[in-house]
């Protein structure tokens, strides 16, 4: 069942700004952007963690989950430090994809060559 | 006048686009790629015997080195052409922005090219997103107490 609600949940994000794109002027940036900041809001009182709950996988991978895991870490590190929590934290569940995706751009970017 | 005549002639040179035929292949290609991530997860957690959060990580890790290694090689442009949000969207489109830009400015040296440029693409998500997950977060904190 949660396969086939990551199925659901992550085609529809990928229609929803499909559709977006198609039908305004706003380019991938604006969108992904737009969906970042979406997702943080939708933590702010764990919508997003029922979200994930009840979809699994899917919901990690598309961007939005990127707010999310931003706003997350924060949260919690209020319970522990107090409001400085909120800059400590920031980065802590997302670190793994921030520094792997620096790591191998790097890496790659040394071996490869740009194709035209 | 001639306004409106070359809004005519522009109009018939523009690329036709079949909306709908988009929104269905962004919709299967999105949809794919989230079950594979569910799939890689349960995969990890059955064999592998890991947590659901640890696998959730190695997932990502999984996804982004995918992207990462098909953009130096060239390809994912050509499938994100084809399948367009289904790819930009997930994590992947992350991965893709970030080797790209750092392949684009390789010949501007190591500093100056890739290290400065790295994030030329990918910077806006992580600026909005650490700024609205600021913001949201102060929300949440003062009222902390009542929610």
């Amino acid at each position: 069942m949660l396969l086939f609600n990551s199925f659901l949940f992550c085609g529809f994000i990928c229609m929803i700004s499909q559709m977006i794109i198609d039908n305004s002027k706003l380019t991938p940036g604006h969108v992904i952007s737009l969906l970042v900041c979406m997702g943080a809001f939708l933590d702010t009182f764990n919508i997003y963690d029922y979200i994930i709950k009840v979809v699994g996988g899917g919901a990690l991978l598309p961007i939005t989950s990127f707010g999310h895991s931003l706003i997350h870490g924060a949260i919690l590190k209020t319970h522990v430090a107090g409001f400085g929590g909120l800059f400590m934290g920031m980065f802590d569940m997302t670190a793994p994809g921030i520094s792997a995706a620096i790591v191998f751009s790097f890496i790659f970017a040394l071996i490869f060559k740009p194709k035209d | 006048m001639r306004n409106t005549k070359y809004n005519k002639i522009a109009d018939r040179h523009k690329a036709e686009e079949n909306r709908t035929k988009n929104l269905l292949i962004a919709f299967v290609s999105g949809g794919i790629i989230g079950f594979l991530g569910e799939l890689i997860i349960e995969v990890f957690c059955l064999w592998m015997k890991m947590s659901r959060s640890d696998a959730s990580s190695v997932m990502i890790l999984l996804f982004i080195f995918i992207a990462s290694f098909l953009t130096a090689l060239g390809v994912f442009d050509k499938l994100a052409n084809k399948f367009r949000c289904g790819l930009l969207i997930p994590i992947t489109g992350f991965a893709h922005s970030m080797t790209s830009s750092a392949l684009d400015y390789k010949k501007e040296g190591l500093i100056y090219g890739i290290g400065s440029n790295m994030f030329k693409l990918a910077g806006n998500a992580i600026v909005y997103g650490v700024v609205s997950a600021w913001i949201f977060g102060l929300i949440r904190y003062f009222l902390g107490g009542v929610v």
